[in-house]
């Protein structure tokens, strides 16, 4: 991996502020983006990074998080369609390499799919784990 | 022609009856329960309760046959991926969203929404040119914003008063495309004169709508 991964990451809750200390301790360098100030209190000790508070649909609060200097751009809010619009935004505004959105409605996965975002569904992963444990302990009772 | 109106408030509800009262079919998608339900008591449309930015409800809402989407929610993302939905999944021909960021204008035409407007620019350029010159009295921005109608009044300071058309030093890209006379209008030739109390009906760029209104008018704009 190259020496200063950048990352920027939309949303501080669960998912973010857990991606956030991963990312920190793996020695990334972080900007995390949040409209509630209140939500960077989740973030772990390791977490070493940068923190705004304000609305990422904002194209403003993007340039001021220096979106266009980063290598890896993660949406996490719990809006699936400012999540849709922020990955958007980072790869066509400010041509951001890798891009990854978190999705709850699966439903619209396939379309976002068709229009180059890559997204992650809690929803999916976790029915696909489900799936695969019903059928691994199916086969143990065989 | 078919149109789906997505939102609520008071633009939604003008906007629906005025387009009824057109021919249109409309039909509406708000995700209120009140207000869809006093909106289908208000207007003759059919009105879907939901998200317009879900699949299904925007299926519900007639999406395949629709000619156009309008999204005017107060919220951008809503407005995006409601307008980006109808495109892919429903193939509507035109989709149009309301900006509540003005700079994010320019980010939904790139992201494919046919048509992108902000309120608060329109406004503010409405503001702005009716304080720079009083003797504007009407102004219709036209194929979204980049050529405006106005209509001036020639007062006693005005510069081009009693010149020829074809001697006024107006920049490139403005046109006077008609004097409004006592109540006559005259469709201009270079040799007609501008007198007191005309109307001047111009035909501009914005860029170069400062500098054309003060060669016609004066004022400080």
């Amino acid at each position: 991996m190259a020496a200063m991964q950048y990352t920027v990451i939309a949303g501080c809750g669960r998912l973010g502020s857990l991606l956030a200390g991963d990312l920190s301790k793996q020695g990334h360098s972080i900007v995390v983006i949040d409209r509630d100030e209140t939500r960077f209190t989740n973030l772990s000790i390791e977490f070493s990074g940068f923190t705004i508070a304000g609305d990422v649909v904002e194209l403003e609060i993007l340039q001021r998080a220096k979106v266009d200097r980063a290598d890896c751009f993660l949406a996490t809010t719990n809006d699936d369609n400012v999540n849709l619009m922020v990955a958007q935004v980072a790869k066509a505004v400010f041509q951001v390499p890798v891009v990854i959105a978190r999705l709850f409605n699966p439903a619209r996965e396939a379309v976002y799919r068709e229009l180059g975002v890559a997204t992650i569904s809690p929803t999916k992963l976790s029915a696909d784990a489900f799936l695969h444990s019903i059928q691994t302990s199916n086969q143990s009772q065989v | 022609m078919r149109v789906i109106l997505i939102g609520g408030g008071k633009t939604v509800y003008f906007l629906a009856r005025q387009f009824i009262s057109k021919g249109y079919n409309v039909t509406l998608i708000n995700r209120s329960a009140d207000e869809a339900k006093n909106l289908s008591r208000q207007i003759k449309a059919v009105v879907v309760l939901g998200d317009g930015s879900d699949p299904a409800v925007l299926e519900e809402a007639g999406a395949r046959r629709a000619d156009v989407v309008l999204a005017l929610t107060g919220r951008d993302q809503d407005n995006l991926v409601a307008c980006q939905l109808a495109k892919q999944m429903y193939s509507v021909p035109r989709t149009v969203a309301l900006v509540n960021d003005p700079e994010n204008e320019e980010v939904f035409h790139q992201l494919g929404v046919t048509v992108a407007f902000s309120a608060t620019r329109i406004i503010a350029t409405l503001i702005e040119e009716q304080t720079g010159f009083e003797e504007i009295t009407n102004l219709v921005p036209m194929a979204e914003g980049k050529i405006v109608f106005t209509e001036v009044a020639v007062g006693e300071d005005a510069p081009a008063l009693g010149k020829t058309l074809q001697t006024l030093d107006l920049p490139e890209g403005v046109l006077i495309a008609g004097i409004l006379r006592r109540g006559e209008v005259i469709v201009p030739r270079g040799t007609n004169r501008v007198q007191l109390d005309d109307r001047l009906i111009v035909l501009g760029q914005p860029e170069t709508y400062g500098a054309a209104l003060r060669a016609l008018v004066g004022g400080e704009g």
